[in-house]
């Protein structure tokens, strides 16, 4: 094939985390993307996607490898890399006019032909009329179209785009996303390629050529899936849903090699990244499972459909239910367990009694704290020692999500109490 | 070149609009242009020690003696931007500068305001031997002093939280260091910015009324204004003379807080990142009548024109947004880093040896431990003042924030007295006290609260009224009255809120003590012992080294009590009380 726009080699990220471990985010990621790709990176929260895209449009620096565009390496932003943020950084005292013009500006555009220009971006995303107005009098979708039409404006060959429709409501993203798509097949813009970062297997599927799966703990690539499907996509075409169970599956096993799938939890570390999810929901969907229509199995697409979850909500929600054994996750299926069954079924002290015997059982975590809240002379403990353990595996924010999971689940179980104003934790419930 | 040329360009083109306009701007502009040469020229009369300038007690005069006092202040306003501006900047962007700047601008926040006139008074004059200008430009940097650092440790806060993905988008698009500060941190930090403008200079007036009467070595250098003006005032003991004055820097106030401030504030609305509609809205007349008026309309896009030229100012244009740098420069970096630090650690060392050798040739172990108990007189006088204060207005600051309609009415009217110089109501108090014969070791100190009292008022309105109405009605609806809805809902709720305004007061109140504690009439003066009244003395003996000490010495104690006592709480309170 010809030679790619951007190449990807090799690439690694990671942070310094407590004083001797390094959290590895990013490990050898190789990707190469050519003309008139729209490519999608696919994958769990916390698995370097968003890290991998500043990289590529030389916002952050990465720990090894290189990165090129046309065979230039990217050390900084380049002319001709665009970006779309998912929180759309439109400055807020500018206008829908003025912020078009913001990256013809630094390039010294003089003001009559940036003004020409930015009008002709505007008009293109269809936001004619709205010249004139602040971001705050617009709405979330018309919002990203300002979004839009300031990364398009300055002629791109690349557009980035980091989960460009996840602060969209449904509808508002669906129109924007075949608008997009539109623009993109009438190649009325000088685009070559697009690459998107998505945690939405459907929105992957909708739009992408090609979907970069990644794997977590660390990021790399699982797999480079091509899609075929004719556009307009639509996603109750059986063709289209095989590709969603698909990659479910392919997101819900691991990787050839640890395929120890029976009681792949079994063995955590104390520093493992637990996954965030609550109490109410792990309750809340082992009671969807234990409904009669669907006798304790379900598969997961139907699951995210019916809670109209994505997979950032989902794949925690499903992991920690395996980590508990109350569910096991296989071919894209979701299944109770008989503990699972007993759980749902249970009234409120017995689930508080089965959780608390749950936690201690299979989070290392939790028996952790437990164990020295027992030993300890008065039963205390302060927060800020779990915190630097959790440091030495994890960031700084991550060891904080972490802990604070961990302190909810056992409140729920009443393993220890917490105090959140000193930090303390401690077996006793105070007064 | 290019910037003037089109600036000249755009304004043939401009023809195409009615002229009317053009005049209107002419008009203003010649007249401050007018204004300040002529000021300029009063300030830089010749000028000898020990000379009297006359100043007229005639009413007619006060006009332009407010003239004078305004033009002062508004000197010293530019001066605090551009410091602003380049001093808060440099710390925000750059982390060595950060660690020296940032420390060295909170040391000099606890310096007593009026510290800095009994200090730098005669440098100046020496500086321009034989004109005004010597005296104007202490009177100015005291205005300077009272206002920069304030306004300059806010812009650093919001300069350095400006949201992340505004950061990102900014070197996605490659703005240049210079488009990025007037296009990001200026709009960004425009609000917070303009609003500890009106705070500080609030705080102006009263300095600039004290530094316009100088005394020197035994000397009076009067600058014509409103505060030389009371000065003579007072010693004529005339009371009609101060009322007049009084009324003058009433209506002074409240043009520059009607025509200058509120618009201002009102304007920079617009910058605030997402509409929050808790928080009060200001309105101006001003603004209203102005979006209304056509030539205003095309002179504000005039405006917004000129600003894009001064941003894309070709000049100012290299991009300097790598992430990587190259290795030689790197270490070019780091030596530079060492020599920085060994800088600073020579210039520290011989700091120490030199105040060391300062303070053990003039000081004795007595006169410290004296003064630091003065200063414990004062400290008491405020603590007393503040509780005092706070039993008063926290009980009416509730009562007003729960009407909305009171606190509309109210607020205004409390910003605009802490606004007012008090300092030319204390010498009205002396023959009171000494008609009655009282103690003026008591009687003087309520004088040093007099301004910063209604920090604790306005605070606690903003903070009752931030309180959403649906916990009152949650408390109402429970039956929960009396004390316990004060203990239990309105107390905590205040708490941030009133920190901060005691903690204003306190401050304000230290700086006033210089002047509360020495009070005169005629040839009357009343004295109370303390920390303040020791360096008004010595100010007036010209005793360097006791100024130095006593200056110093309040100094210390008002970061102590910030450290140990103010900023504890305020955390405490922040992290605790404050709603979301």
């Amino acid at each position: 094939m010809a030679t790619p726009i951007i190449e990807v080699i090799k690439v690694k990220k990671s942070f310094r985390t407590g004083d001797r471990q390094e959290l590895v985010v990013l490990q050898d990621i190789d990707l190469r993307v050519y003309n008139g790709e729209i490519i999608a990176i696919l994958g769990k929260s916390g698995s370097g996607k968003s890290t991998l895209l500043r990289i590529i449009a030389g916002l952050t620096k990465s720990s090894g490898g290189n990165v090129h565009y046309r065979g230039k390496p990217v050390t900084s932003p380049m002319p001709g890399i665009s970006m779309v943020f998912q929180s759309f950084a439109l400055l807020p005292w500018l206008s829908v006019l003025q912020n078009v013009e913001l990256g013809l500006e630094a390039q010294g555009i003089d003001r009559a032909l940036r003004r020409e220009r930015a009008i002709k971006a505007i008009d293109m995303i269809g936001l004619d009329g709205f010249e004139s107005a602040l971001p705050k009098e617009l709405s979330g979708g018309m919002r990203q179209r300002v979004g839009f039409a300031r990364a398009l404006v300055v002629n791109p060959d690349v557009l980035l785009m980091d989960e460009p429709f996840s602060a969209l409501d449904v509808l508002t993203a669906e129109n924007l996303k075949s608008d997009l798509l539109d623009l993109w097949q009438s190649k009325k813009t000088g685009l070559n390629a697009i690459i998107f970062v998505t945690h939405s297997i459907e929105e992957a599927i909708t739009i992408a050529d090609r979907i970069i799966v990644f794997s977590s703990n660390p990021g790399t690539v699982r797999s480079d899936l091509k899609v075929s499907l004719p556009y307009p996509r639509n996603d109750v075409d059986p063709r289209f849903r095989h590709q969603v169970d698909r990659i479910y599956t392919l997101m819900t096993t691991e990787p050839k090699g640890d395929q120890l799938k029976e009681g792949k939890y079994d063995a955590l570390d104390l520093g493992y990244r637990l996954p965030l999810a609550t109490v109410a929901e792990v309750t809340g969907l082992l009671e969807l499972l234990n409904a009669p229509e669907h006798q304790g199995r379900m598969d997961l697409p139907d699951v995210a459909d019916t809670l109209d979850l994505d997979v950032d909500d989902l794949f925690p929600l499903t992991e920690l239910l395996e980590i508990l054994h109350l569910a096991t996750v296989s071919e894209g299926d979701l299944t109770m367990t008989a503990e699972g069954k007993v759980f749902a079924e249970a009234d409120i002290l017995e689930r508080k009694r089965m959780f608390s015997v749950q936690l201690k059982k299979y989070v290392p975590l939790a028996r952790y704290i437990y164990d020295q809240l027992i030993h300890h002379p008065r039963h205390r403990a302060l927060e800020e020692n779990y915190l630097s353990l959790l440091e030495d595996y994890l960031s700084e924010e991550e060891a904080e999500r972490v802990l604070s999971a961990v302190i909810e689940w056992g409140r729920y179980a009443e393993l220890f109490a917490y105090d959140y104003h000193s930090g303390v934790l401690s077996l006793e419930n105070p007064h | 070149m290019n910037f003037i040329r089109e600036t000249f360009k755009s304004a043939y083109q401009a023809r195409a609009y009615p002229n009317y306009w053009d005049l209107i701007a002419l008009l203003f502009v010649l007249s401050a242009i007018g204004l300040f040469a002529w000021a300029g020229k009063q300030m830089a009369t010749p000028y000898q020690l020990g000379q009297v300038i006359p100043i007229s007690l005639n009413p007619a005069v006060l006009p332009f003696y407010a003239m004078r006092t305004v033009v002062r202040m508004l000197i010293a306003l530019v001066f605090s931007f551009l410091f602003t501006f380049t001093f808060a900047t440099w710390a925000a962007k750059d982390r060595r500068a950060e660690r020296l700047i940032i420390p060295i601008i909170d040391v000099l926040q606890s310096v007593p305001i009026l510290g800095y006139l009994s200090v730098t008074v005669a440098g100046f004059i020496s500086l321009f031997p034989g004109s005004l200008l010597g005296p104007e430009c202490a009177a100015i940097f005291v205005i300077f002093t009272s206002q920069a650092w304030n306004m300059a440790l806010g812009f650093y806060q919001t300069v350095r939280s400006v949201p992340a993905d505004i950061n990102e988008a900014a070197h996605m698009f490659r703005l240049s260091a210079w488009q990025r500060f007037w296009r990001i941190d200026v709009p960004f930090s425009m609000p917070s910015l303009l609003w500890n403008t009106m705070a500080s200079m609030s705080a102006g007036w009263f300095f600039v009324v004290a530094s316009e009467a100088i005394t020197v070595s035994n000397q009076q250098i009067l600058l014509p204004g409103i505060g030389s003006y009371i000065a003579v005032a007072v010693r004529a003991a005339d009371v009609r003379a101060i009322l007049y004055a009084i009324l003058t820097m009433f209506i002074v106030i409240l043009i520059y807080d009607q025509l200058l401030f509120r618009p201002l504030v009102s304007w920079a609305e617009k910058f605030k990142a997402e509409q929050i509609s808790t928080e009060r809205v200001a309105e101006s007349w001003v603004v209203d009548l102005f979006r209304h008026t056509r030539w205003v309309r095309l002179l504000g896009r005039k405006i917004i024109h000129l600003f894009d030229l001064f941003v894309n100012i070709k000049f100012f244009h290299r991009r300097n947004l790598r992430m990587s740098v190259p290795a030689t420069e790197e270490k070019v970096r780091r030596w530079f880093g060492v020599l920085w630090m060994s800088l600073a650690a020579v210039l520290f060392a011989l700091l120490l040896f030199f105040l060391s050798r300062y303070i053990r040739e003039n000081y004795s172990m007595g006169m410290v431990v004296e003064v630091f108990a003065l200063g414990l007189i004062t400290a008491l006088r405020v603590f007393i003042m503040i509780v005092l204060c706070s039993l008063i207005w926290v009980p009416v600051g509730v009562w007003v924030g729960l009407r909305p309609r009171a606190a509309q009415l109210i607020q205004p009217i409390a910003q605009f007295l802490a606004a007012f110089p008090t300092n030319l109501l204390y010498p009205l108090v002396v023959p009171f006290i000494l008609y009655f014969h009282l103690n003026p070791n008591l009687w003087l100190t309520p004088l040093m609260i007099l301004g910063a009292q209604w920090y604790i008022l306005f605070n606690v309105i903003a903070g009752v009224s931030a309180l959403p109405k649906d916990l009152i009605q949650a408390v109402d609806n429970l039956g929960v009255t009396g004390w316990l809805r004060w203990r239990k809902l309105f107390l905590p709720c205040i708490f941030p809120y009133y920190v901060t305004g005691a903690m204003t007061a306190a401050g304000g109140a230290w700086n006033a003590s210089i002047l509360a504690e020495v009070v005169s009439w005629g040839q009357v003066v009343l004295t109370a012992k303390g920390l303040g009244s020791y360096i008004t003395l010595y100010t007036t003996e010209g005793n360097f080294p006791c100024i130095a000490l006593g200056i110093g010495m309040m100094c210390m104690l008002v970061l102590l009590f910030n450290r140990v006592v103010w900023r504890p709480l305020y955390l405490y309170a922040v992290n605790r009380f404050l709603l979301e």
